[in-house]
């Protein structure tokens, strides 16, 4: 029996052994090697010879802009794959990445998540594409965003999200509430909003990095410094206890809905009134409208709501890249779709199709500003979200590996909205739970 | 993985001799060659590999290194680890006699042939079975919903105010209620397909001693089925402490009562998926693993060995 | 471990001609216990009804919420119609939407479920029976071994699985969801046991005198009587492989290949993207139109495979 289990075992490790070698060559990642030069005439050539690319996004107005990119150049063929939204994309991406193959010619990438490419090189720097030089078509925070803290280039911004107040006029008009200007009269609006109507709230918050780092961005708070390998995270500067101080009154006295934002709960806190505001980015329109349509004509929009009375900061709100990851293929090509989605042509169609541009020619024309929309009354709503894009502070930066932290977010700061815990200790234990991270990750992190 | 689904696995116990054991050779190695050539391939080929895995560090600045046994030193003392470990003994303790408790009363008044209509009960009980997962687990989060959902609707109706089961306090056991819900139809059939091959004369011997229903339970049926109340409760076990998808799918709805460390499973997916921290999360899952069969195989042993 | 349990009563498994037990008693479970018909009890039948109503009101929820509409589902009670009854609406919807992907993975769930569950009773069905017919080398590590692997999360395997099959090319294939179907330790375990109650070990022999090759032997005597086991583990298989989610959702990247569980997923996912468009509705109805296959297998097959998973747990 002795011997032939041993047998039995032998046959067993030669099989895992037959594995193993097949993933031996899927291993750890390797060093990029300076800034690839592509130039305008090798696009063309890419062009004219055609070919296959293989786009990972979830952005939907991308469809058509593939469409047409496609008949613009008929030997090229645009392979668009949903792998999944946000998160889950990057969980694919990694995988591919880590086994160096299937990795896709252009990913879609949020600039919270772009650090942790950049600093690995596992993005391509454009910078010798000419990247460089399309600086001045789009607004500073998303231009901020694709360079990730470093000197390259690693993506072109393809949608922003600068925030600003969207409400619900009927319901402030019905109890009589003044649209806030601050976040102190929101406060104040809170409160009355939940006096005149118990089921009613100001807006939904259930913890939400993205929506967190947002208003500490527009607050002046810098929590993050990065320098390369170097990193430091404070949650303890002036503009985090601006924030603190003012979101601590909104959850201790229960004044947000604890519902967590797209979900089917939240859709239906919209539609019926007992959500009534939400501070988010120039995106929503489009979501308001296919998701919330019952209360067309009642939502309008306002300027964010300030920390101190007659300032103008405003902060982006999610807003992504497309980017051409490393291990990628045909990157004159999938430059050429890049810079034609983000920069040309497709930039137009995707303003139709509802989504919010990042490049300054459409913020600033004339017909992008006067567009009238009937889901908000009439309402020039472009006007308020271009000035805000333009108001956007472009010294903020995220953690090189911001996924992992967000990732953590309810784990500590989230809490504050079950628990006696307060914001600022929440935000203080995200702070040393991420320090931990990085620190084991190989970085030099201080507090 | 397969794995996921609780009820996937055979129990740790070996199944009857073979009738005849006068042809021992590898010819039976021809017939149980194909299931374990792939077998290897994807279960033992990852578990081999994680094995390796667990012995490196991976950093996102600095790369690899052999750290040896670290990574399991680490995972002994990781609290995040041992919390979520024992968040599911918990749900193991409640969760499990419930769930088989409800299957065995079922599957006991089916068996008794006094119910009107059994077919029709034995079926629905079973249908919930047939949803997966994670269509199981998004109707039932929307029915605990406290302002739209059925909860809250109940709420506004009657007037009660039934507490949030999405809450931190509460959310394991709506985690529970989904599982047994999925589960109890399953187990049920189990036991009840035991019941009805318990030989008739045994009953006809019941009846001349005169004994009752309830003596008749627990003298003739319960013994007689003993061994598939095993097997129920090893799958339920490994089941448990592979809680994953429930709490996956409910953490869009609970971030904060539930984290990304709530099961041990769900710990090491995230270790995986949101850290890159694949030689840790193989450590982890390589500990559990090991905790896991231990336990099944300790059920096992006492619940078999109990009056045999 | 331990080697052999009998049954503390000595029912069948136990007596002494076991192995000659005649089959057709196997197909048909012995009805009623008692001589007479047991009276019916209306308590009886109102405490299990509870659990009745327990097991089918989320049903009830989703076959409601499928007559909805996006806007209806919001503004309505969930557990009674809304004005419109969108049912028919929706279904057509479900089909059409997306330029009718559904249609694809439905497609593909049921090629997964064909060569996958498939597949996996086969390997079951020759692996219970070398099991329970040989006696070879290493047949007692066999369970071991299984269990042992059964037991170590499957979420942390998940990222060296992915990193092989990659490596082999099998990722973003078909073949990534049905390979890791093909094995199902609890099918193997139930043919294991089915294989030594319902093959008489002295038909083999008779075959094999007759010079019938082990192949023949197994085609010709062993599977005709294994058709009841054969169908109970092809139902657990099937119901494995049609809600298989978390490995796909790993393998998988193009949508052309998607199971339905994970585009129903998708679906739901669409909400939470700038652009969006939230298809609640879309996502009840494929929830509903997922799920009916499987309960129709169920009630069709009810009596193959009730009989299969007794004869399973007769040596309990």
């Amino acid at each position: 029996m002795h011997k032939h289990s041993r047998r039995l075992l032998r046959g067993i490790g030669l099989v895992c052994a037959l594995a193993l070698g097949a993933t031996a060559c899927g291993g750890s990642d390797d060093g990029g090697s300076g800034p690839k030069n592509v130039s305008e005439s090798d696009v063309r050539a890419a062009l004219e010879k055609g070919g296959t690319l293989t786009v990972w996004a979830w952005e939907p107005t991308l469809k058509e802009v593939a469409a047409d990119f496609e008949k613009e150049h008929p030997g090229v063929e645009v392979n668009l794959v949903n792998a999944g939204t946000g998160n889950d994309q990057y969980k694919a991406l990694q995988n591919a990445m880590s086994a160096k193959k299937g990795v896709p010619d252009v990913a879609q990438v949020e600039y919270y998540a772009m650090g942790q490419y950049a600093l690995t090189k596992q993005l391509t720097d454009l910078t010798g594409f000419g990247a460089g030089k399309l600086a001045d078509q789009y607004s500073p925070g998303p231009w901020n965003g694709v360079k990730a803290g470093g000197e390259g280039v690693y993506g072109l911004p393809m949608d922003s999200g600068p925030m600003a107040l969207f409400y619900n006029k009927k319901v402030f008009d019905r109890h009589g509430i003044e649209v806030p200007t601050t976040w102190d009269e929101y406060v104040d609006a809170a409160r009355a909003l939940r006096k005149a109507d118990p089921k009613a709230y100001i807006t939904n918050d259930a913890g939400d990095a993205g929506f967190a780092t947002s208003l500490l961005w527009q607050a002046g708070s810098r929590p993050y410094t990065v320098d390369g390998t170097e990193v430091r995270i404070d949650f303890s500067d002036e503009g985090a206890k601006k924030y603190t101080g003012t979101w601590q009154k909104l959850l201790d006295e229960k004044l947000v809905a604890p519902v967590t934002s797209w979900s089917d709960e939240w859709y239906k806190g919209l539609g019926d009134g007992t959500i009534a505001t939400l501070a988010i980015g120039a995106w929503m329109p489009a979501n308001l409208a296919s998701g919330v349509k019952d209360t067309a004509g009642d939502w309008r929009v306002a300027p964010l709501p300030q920390w101190e009375a007659g300032a103008e900061a405003s902060a982006e709100n999610g807003g992504s890249a497309l980017t051409l990851p490393e291990l990628g293929g045909n990157e004159a090509l999938a430059y050429a779709f890049v810079e034609y989605a983000t920069a040309g042509k497709g930039v137009d169609t995707r303003v139709e199709g509802g989504a919010f541009p990042a490049t300054t020619a459409q913020l600033n024309s004339r017909e992008f500003q006067d567009t009238k929309f009937p889901y908000f009354g009439g309402q020039q709503v472009n006007k308020i979200f271009a000035e805000s894009a333009a108001n956007v502070a472009d010294d903020w930066s995220y953690l090189p590996y911001q996924v992992y932290a967000n990732s953590i977010f309810n784990d500590t700061v989230g809490k504050a909205y079950i628990s006696d815990t307060t914001l600022a200790e929440g935000l203080k234990a995200w702070q040393d739970a991420s320090v931990e991270y990085g620190n084991e990750q190989g970085f030099t992190v201080e507090k | 993985m397969t794995t996921l689904q609780p009820p996937v696995a055979a129990g740790p116990r070996p199944a009857p001799p073979p009738a005849r054991r006068d042809r021992r050779s590898w010819t039976g190695w021809g017939f149980l060659g194909p299931f374990v050539a792939v077998f290897a391939l994807v279960f033992l080929a990852p578990i081999v590999y994680s094995l390796y895995l667990s012995l490196f560090r991976d950093q996102l600045i600095g790369g690899t290194t052999f750290v040896g046994l670290d990574n399991y030193q680490q995972a002994l003392r990781d609290e995040r680890f041992w919390a979520a470990l024992g968040r599911v003994s918990l749900f193991l303790c409640v969760q499990v006699p419930v769930m088989l408790g409800i299957a065995l009363l079922v599957a006991l008044a089916l068996d008794s042939g006094r119910l009107y209509g059994r077919n029709f009960f034995r079926v629905s009980v079973f249908l919930p079975y047939a949803v997966p997962a994670v269509v199981a687990t998004l109707m039932w989060s929307y029915m605990y919903g406290t302002r739209f959902g059925l909860v809250g609707d109940l709420n506004d109706a009657l007037g009660l105010s039934l507490p949030d089961p999405l809450s931190p306090g509460l959310v394991l056991a709506s985690i529970g209620n989904i599982v047994t819900w999925e589960f109890v139809g399953y187990n049920m059939l189990i036991f009840y397909s035991a019941l009805r091959v318990v030989p008739h004369s045994l009953y006809e011997a019941a009846e001349i001693d005169g004994a009752g229903q309830i003596r008749v339970i627990t003298a003739i049926k319960l013994p007689a089925i003993r061994g598939a109340l095993v097997i129920a409760t090893i799958f339920s076990i490994i089941g448990s402490f592979q809680l994953f998808n429930e709490p996956s799918v409910m953490q869009k709805l609970a971030p904060n009562a539930i984290t990304t460390d709530y099961t041990p499973n769900f710990y090491t997916y995230s270790l995986s998926f949101s850290g890159q921290q694949h030689n840790y999360s193989a450590t982890v899952a390589i500990v559990m693993g090991l905790i896991t069969m231990v336990i099944a195989y300790v059920v096992q042993l006492r619940g078999m060995r109990k009056g045999v | 471990m331990t080697t052999t349990v009998t049954p503390a009563a000595p029912g069948p498994a136990a007596s002494p001609s076991g192995a000659s037990r005649s089959v057709p008693r196997l197909r048909t479970p012995r009805r009623g216990h008692t001589a007479g018909r047991p009276r019916r009890s209306v308590l009886l039948t109102v405490l299990t009804g509870l659990v009745l109503l327990y097991s089918l009101v989320p049903l009830v929820w989703l076959l409601i919420s499928a007559t909805k509409t996006q806007e209806g589902l919001s503004r309505s009670f969930g557990l009674w119609f809304d004005g419109d009854f969108a049912l028919w609406d929706n279904i057509t919807e479900t089909f059409t939407y997306a330029d009718g992907v559904f249609t694809r993975w439905l497609l593909n769930t049921v090629l997964y479920v064909v060569v996958g569950a498939g597949g996996a009773t086969f390997l079951a069905v020759l692996g219970g029976y070398a099991l329970a017919k040989f006696d070879f080398p290493g047949r007692r590590a066999v369970l071991a071994v299984v269990i042992g692997a059964v037991a170590v999360p499957g979420t942390a395997l998940a990222v060296p699985t992915f990193l092989m099959f990659s490596a082999m090319g099998l990722t973003n294939t078909p073949w990534a969801v049905i390979i890791p179907s093909l094995i199902s330790p609890f099918g193997l375990y139930l043919m294991w046991v089915f294989a030594g109650e319902a093959i008489p070990t002295e038909l083999l022999e008779a075959a094999r005198i007759d010079g019938a090759g082990e192949v023949r032997t197994f085609f010709t005597v062993a599977l005709p009587l294994l058709a009841p086991g054969i169908v109970t583990v092809s139902l657990f298989t099937m119901v494995a492989t049609w809600n298989n989610y978390f490995l796909p959702l790993i393998m998988i990247k193009d949508p052309d290949w998607y199971p339905l569980t994970l585009g129903l997923n998708s679906w739901n996912a669409q909400a939470e993207t700038a652009g969006g468009q939230p298809v609640f509705h879309l996502v009840v109805t494929g929830s509903l139109i997922t799920i009916v296959p499987l309960v129709a297998a169920f009630l069709l097959l009810q009596k193959y495979w009730q009989s299969g998973l007794a004869a399973g747990s007769v040596k309990e």
